[in-house]
């Protein structure tokens, strides 16, 4: 299967990565390789097998309804990008 | 030719838990920004997720009240896409296996009834918050409500006009506070409702449908979907086409107006959560949910007219919130059931309408069960007429004491001593002798005049019953 | 000292013999003699690891030490470490410092094992070869031409050239077992749900596992010991009760029943490995085991439905990594569009955009079915084969790798080569077994492992095959000449 420049721009959009324009030959070349992979799995017989999302069948476990968490936003935004007033910031988004 | 309307409900009902859906963060509101955020809430590396117990048992009685299906096992998937609101990339949600399946929630309109279905309720976690303007140029976020569990209860597209849109909505809002599991409060956004408004020609396929949001009163959605109604057949009529969109409603106005972004079709690759395990619910489970389920709004009414003899609108009036229905059984209760109409009447004039006029909540109100009760016990024994209760009703708003307090400061006891009431009589007749003349010549209406002399002149105390008898034998003399 | 086991090592540090402090410098020295050449640390931190080993020192002096107090450790960069970067060899966490740390590093210095610091790998563990860190491929001790294999490249690397007694690793595919083969070391792959994943920055949740790299069995048992056990923070973490995976070792292999998959030894393995391995299972039998053919018919769909499913899973546990909250965020964002855009495509390397797209195209909508339902079902059948294969065997032995470690730059320009390479491990993880490689001799100066799969919760049975085979040989003992 082999990608096109229209595949590459939806993919880059799902993912949020930019493909540059004289990027996008060569990422489609190598993710059409990798897809040439997933092929091998068109014949195998699946029928009447359970997809299985999990190594072992086990069942949620739950958490007592207890607060243990404590304010810690200043240690938290110190490693932030950018934050001021408590808030993280980004560009503005206009709503 | 006309047309039929066709509307459907998702409604975002906060579940009432101390933490976070996910996380043991605090979902108190009104917290300064992100000091309610973790790091499993901030979605920082190695961080996961385990669920909040009560979540599920909350889940499961709203399945119950609705005669659902229960999902006996449910699974969390992942709705991918990136906001800034939204930390981890994803919101986990359910999509396949929601913990509660098909239901249904009979609605009355105008007396006829009628029953809506229900899709399906899932959990699912609430994102952050953006805030603008608070730094020039920048979008500010808050994590605080990131992570809030949400139940989606999602409607089948049964409603057919605005009226049926908003009593369904007013009552699963009734119910899911009946049940304690949301708060309701629409202004704080613990119960949001979106709305889907179609139009079509009868027998034609479901027509395009618009989505109302952000609307946080049923006034304001019962005007944005019968706005948006006719603007819909309007331009329908007028040859035009409904987009698929979400609009918002303009109260200022009364307009719904498109949001306008660019929207590109969303493509949210959903699969299951591999930081969650299916969540199974047991027999048991269910049952031990079932047996701790309080009485719901339908049957309470029905209940309180079959057994309580009181009229609909009374029922009504008193199960309008289940803490005005436990404080009225309560008072029942603790008057020992004699007069459960006086009960009801005094619940429904003298306290609901304190609460109304002082703005408060049952919760809230400065005279409890016990004191209304008690009052209530010494009219019953005559120790105060109907008349004199007003008073004390009022003194114990004010906070002055319990009933027997009030009327032993106050002097408010009633007079029922034979002796004293004969000598109010007599002086009132002695100091009337026109009027016991204009009696005794056959106006009996003086009768009236008399009384309300007497129980003037006894400070409202003597006791009426009394104050009749003694005073008939004394004109018949 | 650094040729002393880890039994030794804790004999002389409980004798007073040596201290902590002594066997910490010992290994820092040897890091700052070394390390620049071969690249296997990220970050060291010789500060925190004398505190540490003046802490541990305490303990000894107390009383109140266990069996690892004292003993260093090296941290793969993918555990989050309280104070200290923790980069998953990414520009994208080059300056990200966890306020927090993983579930095993506080087991670890809760047995009072000083931190040495943290080990290069595969950025954010994508990777067979630690080519893709963005600090630079870490050198094969044994030969500084080959890759140590990957992701934890670094891990294994400082074990066999006696930068750190004990390192821990991650495996999602075979990135503890590859690394340990090409490095001549030892390294298990417990039972997915046995170590607490808290911590450790996501690939694919579904697979990771985390356990020990070391020179011995013995040592693994033991340090696996510190890591593992439930952990409530983790959903996936097993509530079972404490397993003390030394308890078998010194059991007699006679009437283990070895199961040999004849797919295991078929088309593309190199025949000198094939050599190694025949051999090392050959002295297994005459240590009274028996072998047995086994099948496990849907081998080659195991290396498609891995690259389908932890691609994307990868493609969502790497959405957070969005310029926002932490990590890298780009110069100048325009919009938001351009900040997500921008951080992500400057901050991630190629490979690790790679399975994010790749991932992220399984999941979307049309393809989901075929590629990412398809391969959930195909997971269930390689599971499947090895449950029926362990109705007629004890363990499975094969091979770990096709190949030795391959030459840096290599297999760069051909990321679906690399993804066949794991064909061996990556059944593993698919089905969430436990694997050990034990190192089983040389091929072309460069070590070969031997893999050994057991069911659900049998690490105890592998620990002790892997130790016994090491009663008679010395494969594991030895080192690349330079430094000894």
């Amino acid at each position: 299967m082999s990608l096109g420049k229209t595949e590459v721009e939806y993919i880059s959009r799902l993912a949020a990565i930019a493909v540059e324009e004289n990027e996008v030959d060569q990422v489609a070349a190598k993710l059409s390789n990798i897809l040439d992979l997933f092929k091998q799995m068109e014949a195998a017989d699946t029928e009447g097998v359970d997809p299985m999302a999990h190594p072992l069948d086990q069942v949620q476990r739950l958490r007592a309804d207890v607060v243990t968490e404590v304010d810690q936003h200043e240690k938290l935004q110190s490693i932030a990008p950018s934050a001021e007033n408590g808030l993280y910031l980004v560009p503005q988004v206009i709503e | 030719m006309s047309w039929e309307v066709v509307i459907g409900l998702e409604i975002h009902a906060q579940l009432t838990t101390n933490t976070k859906i996910f996380s043991g963060s605090s979902i108190a509101y009104g917290a300064e920004p992100n000091t309610q955020a973790c790091p499993i809430d901030v979605g920082m590396p190695g961080m996961l997720p385990v669920l909040n117990e009560a979540v599920i048992g909350k889940s499961v009685m709203l399945g119950l009240a609705l005669n659902a299906e229960i999902g006996r096992k449910s699974v969390f998937d992942r709705k991918n896409y990136f906001y800034p609101d939204l930390p981890k990339g994803y919101q986990t949600s359910q999509f396949n296996y929601p913990i509660v399946g098909k239901g249904t929630l009979e609605i009355e309109v105008d007396g006829v009834k009628k029953t809506i279905g229900v899709t399906r309720a899932h959990l699912e976690e609430d994102a952050g918050k953006s805030i603008h303007g608070a730094v020039p140029g920048q979008t500010g976020i808050d994590l605080n409500r990131a992570g809030t569990p949400l139940l989606e209860i999602v409607s089948e597209p049964d409603l057919s006009s605005a009226k049926e849109a908003v009593a369904y909505a007013r009552k699963m809002h009734e119910l899911v506070q009946y049940l304690g599991i949301c708060d309701g409060n629409m202004q704080e956004g613990s119960f949001r409702v979106d709305s889907n408004v179609s139009v079509r020609r009868p027998g034609e396929p479901l027509g395009t449908r618009a989505e109302l949001k952000n609307i946080n009163s049923f006034r304001f959605i019962e005007k944005a979907i019968e706005f948006e109604i006719e603007r819909q057949i309007e331009l329908l009529e007028s040859g035009g086409q409904v987009v698929q969109e979400t609009r918002l409603y303009d109260s200022e106005n009364d307009v719904t107006r498109s949001m306008r972004t660019k929207e590109e079709a969303n493509d949210y690759r959903y699969f299951p959560c591999p930081d969650l395990l299916p969540v199974v619910i047991t027999e048991e489970t269910i049952e031990a949910i079932s047996a701790s389920m309080p009485e719901l709004p339908d049957a309470k009414r029905a209940r309180y007219v079959a057994d309580f003899g009181l009229s609909d609108y009374d029922a009504g009036v008193l199960t309008g919130s289940r803490d005005m229905a436990e404080f009225f059984e309560s008072v029942v209760e603790k008057t020992g059931g004699k007069d459960i109409k006086l009960c009801a009447n005094w619940m429904i004039t003298g306290f609901s309408g304190a609460l109304n006029k002082d703005g408060l909540s049952v919760k809230d109100a400065p005279v409890t069960a016990d004191m209304m009760a008690g009052m209530l016990n010494r009219i019953s024994d005559n120790t105060i007429s109907g008349k004199i209760a007003k008073q004390v009703f009022d003194a114990m708003w004010n906070g002055e004491g319990s009933a027997d307090e009030i009327i032993e400061s106050k002097g408010l006891k009633q007079i029922t001593d034979t002796g004293a009431i004969e000598a109010l009589v007599d002086e009132v007749l002695a100091n009337n002798p026109s009027q016991v003349e204009a009696y005794k010549g056959g106006q009996e209406k003086m009768l009236g005049y008399f009384v309300g002399q007497i129980m003037k002149a006894s400070g409202g105390q003597a006791n009426p019953g009394q104050v009749n008898q003694i005073l008939k034998a004394k004109l018949s003399d | 000292m650094h040729n002393l086991t880890i039994k030794q090592m804790s004999e002389k540090l409980h004798a007073g013999e040596i201290t902590s402090v002594q066997l910490t410098q010992h290994y820092l020295d040897r890091i700052s003699k070394y390390d620049a050449e071969l690249n296997a640390y990220v970050t060291v931190t010789p500060e925190l690891a004398i505190a540490m080993a003046e802490e541990a020192d305490k303990m000894l002096a107390s009383g109140e030490a266990g069996l690892l107090t004292g003993i260093p450790v090296a941290h793969k960069d993918i555990f989050c470490t309280d104070g200290v970067k923790t980069s998953c060899s990414s520009k994208m966490l080059d300056n990200f410092i966890a306020p927090y740390d993983a579930h095993v590093v506080t087991q670890l210095k809760k047995a009072g094992m000083p931190i040495l610091g943290k080990t290069n790998m595969d950025e954010f563990a994508m990777g067979s070869s630690s080519e893709s860190s963005y600090y630079g491929p870490t050198k094969n001790p044994w030969d500084h031409k080959a890759v140590p294999g990957g992701s934890s490249g670094g891990a294994a690397a400082v074990i066999a050239a006696g930068l750190a007694p004990m390192a821990t690793g991650t495996d999602t595919g075979g990135s503890i077992r590859q690394p340990a083969s090409f490095c001549g070391i030892t390294g298990i792959k417990p039972t997915y749900g046995s170590v607490s994943r808290f911590g450790i920055v996501a690939y694919a949740s579904s697979f990771d596992q985390a356990g020990p790299m070391t020179r011995s069995a013995e040592d693994s048992a033991w340090m696996l010991n510190a890591m593992a056990g439930f952990d409530e923070r983790d959903s996936t973490s097993l509530q079972r009760e404490a397993v003390d995976y030394a308890a078998d070792l010194g059991q007699s292999l006679k009437g283990l029943k070895v199961g040999v998959p004849a797919e295991y030894f078929g088309e593309g393995l190199d025949a000198d490995v094939e050599a190694v391995v025949r051999n090392a299972i050959a002295e297994v039998e005459k240590l009274g085991a028996e072998v047995v053919e086994v099948h496990l018919p849907n081998k080659d769909l195991a290396v498609p439905s891995y690259y389908v499913l932890a691609p994307a899973e990868a493609s969502s546990n790497l959405s957070r990594f969005d310029g926002v909250r932490f990590g890298y965020r780009c110069e100048n964002p325009k919009d938001l569009q351009d900040l997500y855009k921008r951080s992500r495509s400057e901050g991630f390397g190629a490979e690790v955009k790679r399975r994010i797209m790749v991932g992220a195209y399984a999941l979307s909508a049309g393809y989901y079915d075929a590629y990412y339902l398809k391969a959930q079902k195909l997971r269930r059948m390689v599971r499947d084969d090895f449950t029926k294969a362990f109705e007629s065997c004890d363990v499975i032995m094969g091979p770990v790798a096709p190949t030795p470690a391959f030459n840096i730059g290599e297999k760069t320009d051909d990321p679906t080569s690399m993804y066949l390479a794991d064909l061996y491990t990556i059944p593993v993880n698919l089905a969430g077994l436990p694997g050990i490689s034990v190192p089983a001799g040389f091929v072309n100066d460069r070590p070969v492992g031997l893999h050994i799969v057991g069911p659900y919760f049998s690490e105890t049975k592998l620990l002790n095959i892997a130790h016994q085979y090491q009663q008679v040989t010395d494969w594991h003992t030895r080192m690349p000449a330079q430094y000894q």
